[in-house]
């Protein structure tokens, strides 16, 4: 490939021995394809499905049970079948991974934004603000963040808001932790000093000097961190503590799907779990990627 | 050593005050249980009565000294729902949701070891790109899904394994168990299998990168050099130097395996705490609620505890001071 006539930053990029490795790591590569694949359906998805699975008055009754396509009895129409009301499978998963998907980069940006700035104070201020902020966090990952998630839905109740409110809860610690450890060895580099003696503003110092040195791991955190969201909220959702019925993620159409598995209408549940698994398979194989060359230390 | 676990018991009080409080504010806050006991429409007096009857009405500090004078007898009041101690049914539930957290465990342990051992001793070989992929799809499916799967093809499919349930319950060692009947364990399987497939794939990918460090340690190639067996120098020279992590991973991961019993339980309809867990929350059944964070805090600083011992037994480097 010639880089002759592009762009500076393109160039850079593609020299780069991160792109070099990219190209030569399969899982990267499939990974990436099915990010953008599962990006691509959300956004222009609902220009070719066949029905607004939200809009009542598209479904019919005599178009319900409908098995996949390729079943006997099955209709091109609903390449994935129906369920119980009659709506087509398809619209289902494609309009319930916006949902799912919306939820899990939400909730992973504002629980990296809460975990930064705790990180950042706590580890370049040290003393009792660092001690306070980390023994909340090792009491917090002494437990596990279902079932943290599980009792905060059920206190704060259904809804997407309280979703987010949750997974922020559950997830900061991670984001804090790392920034923590971090800032505690980016603190003691020359260049930090330097800006500290000649008296810039504490505030500055760390947006400006700590932070950019900080990013590439929360970079790799956040995007194992939208997956595993993207998880806990199929979860709740699917206990019947997530979102809202009137607008179904993937994990709520389990648990619609669900009721019916043992009428052996298997496709409503199957497909949208089997979506599910592809984002997050998906997210998880580029997070892998990105951690092994931007953070090896990183678990 | 006895510093340590006196260290470690006030850790405990620490942790339980913490969570105590934390249950408590939130369970005041969730819903008021008093309109699920009485009738619709039912006059003043009797919800009154019924405010009064629960402790309701007076001001939050004194319910919560109730709340933790009560807790320390082992009395978290009764069910909202059947009014039964809350404690006594958690406890009562214990042991089915115990066989398949062990049951997963094992499963996970005995297949995850060996196999993150080999794919980290040979990790460019075909079996150890397969199970590298294999254990991240393992990440990635949701586990009600999974169940959902393992029902459809193994129950209603192929019609060889029960859909839900415990099965019959015989007795072992004095404790009402599933697994000591034929039955128990048929039904067992599929919870298990769908409650260790998170574990089994966290379990890989930790033995493996672990092994993938230490084999490139000089008393590795040394092992080798000097002719020892194989197998011995996997499984005796470098494994032993990667159960630390494993280990530690092992005391994590029976906490998640708990939290994720709600999940197959559900699904299963296994009459575990799990289910009763969910069956509560739905029904804001706080007494139940309180009492088994509490429990399963008890029991998460329990195993911890147990992982820490264990440290200084495999590794004797490792001083808990």
């Amino acid at each position: 490939m010639t880089a002759a006539g592009r762009s500076g930053f393109l160039r850079t990029f593609l020299d780069s021995e991160f792109f070099h490795n990219y190209k030569r790591s399969p899982s990267a590569i499939i990974g990436s394809i099915l990010v953008i694949f599962v990006l691509l359906v959300a956004i222009l998805g609902p220009l070719w499905t066949v029905q607004d699975p939200y809009n009542i008055a598209s479904l019919e009754l005599r178009d319900a049970y409908k098995p996949p396509a390729w079943i006997e009895d099955g209709e091109a129409r609903f390449l994935l079948g129906t369920d119980q009301q009659g709506r087509d499978m398809l619209s289902a998963i494609v309009y319930g991974s916006r949902v799912s998907l919306i939820i899990g980069v939400a909730g992973a940006f504002l629980a990296s934004l809460i975990g930064i700035v705790f990180g950042l104070v706590a580890g370049y201020t040290g003393g009792r603000t660092d001690a306070i902020i980390m023994r909340i966090a090792d009491i917090q990952l002494s437990f596990p963040t279902m079932l943290i998630a599980l009792f905060l839905m059920s206190v704060l109740g259904r809804g997407v808001t309280n979703i987010l409110i949750s997974l922020t809860l559950v997830g900061w610690v991670r984001f804090a932790r790392t920034v923590r450890g971090e800032t505690l060895s980016v603190k003691k580099r020359e260049y930090v000093e330097a800006a500290r003696v000649i008296g810039l503003p504490n505030v500055r110092i760390l947006f400006k000097h700590v932070l950019p040195n900080v990013f590439a791991s929360i970079i790799v955190l956040a995007t194992i961190q939208v997956g595993n969201f993207i998880l806990t909220e199929a979860t709740l959702s699917f206990l019947g503590l997530g979102v809202p019925i009137t607008r179904p993620s993937l994990g709520m159409l389990c648990n619609n799907g669900f009721t019916v598995l043992y009428s052996g209408l298997w496709w409503v549940s199957i497909f949208p779990g089997l979506y599910i698994m592809i984002i997050v398979f998906g997210i998880n194989l580029l997070g892998d990627f990105l951690r092994d060359e931007l953070n090896p230390k990183l678990k | 050593m006895f510093r340590f676990i006196v260290k470690r018991l006030f850790q405990l009080v620490l942790v339980l005050f913490a969570v105590s409080l934390i249950v408590f504010l939130f369970a005041s806050v969730m819903g008021n249980p008093v309109y699920l006991m009485v009738k619709e429409n039912a006059p003043a007096a009797e919800i009154q009565a019924v405010t009064e009857a629960l402790g309701l009405d007076k001001p939050l500090p004194v319910q919560y000294a109730i709340f933790v004078r009560n807790a320390l007898r082992g009395n978290f009041g009764k069910s909202y729902m059947n009014h039964l101690p809350a404690l006594g049914l958690i406890v009562e539930r214990f042991p089915a949701t115990l066989e398949i957290v062990v049951v997963a465990l094992l499963l996970s342990a005995l297949i995850g070891i060996p196999c993150g051992v080999l794919s980290g001793a040979y990790p460019k070989s075909r079996f150890s790109r397969g199970i590298m992929v294999f254990s991240i799809a393992g990440i990635s499916m949701p586990s009600f899904w999974v169940g959902m799967v393992l029902i459809y093809f193994f129950s209603l499919h192929l019609g060889i394994l029960p859909v839900s349930g415990r099965g019959t319950v015989g007795t072992f060692l004095g404790m009402r168990t599933s697994l000591a009947t034929l039955d128990g364990w048929r039904h067992i399987i599929l919870p298990s299998v769908t409650l260790a497939l998170g574990t089994l794939a966290t379990i890989i990918r930790l033995t493996r990168s672990g092994m993938q460090e230490n084999m490139k340690q000089d008393y590795v190639r040394f092992a080798k050099s000097k002719g020892v067996p194989r197998r011995t120098v996997l499984f005796g020279h470098a494994l032993k130097n990667t159960l630390i992590p494993v280990v530690t991973i092992f005391g994590m991961q029976m906490g998640t395996l708990i939290a994720f019993t709600t999940i197959t339980e559900t699904i299963f309809a296994w009459p575990g705490m799990g289910k009763l867990l969910i069956d509560s929350i739905n029904s804001l059944d706080r007494p139940i609620i309180a009492a088994y964070i509490l429990f399963v805090a008890v029991m998460f600083v329990f195993i911890n505890f147990i992982v820490d011992i264990l440290y200084v037994f495999i590794d004797p480097r490792i001083d808990l001071q």
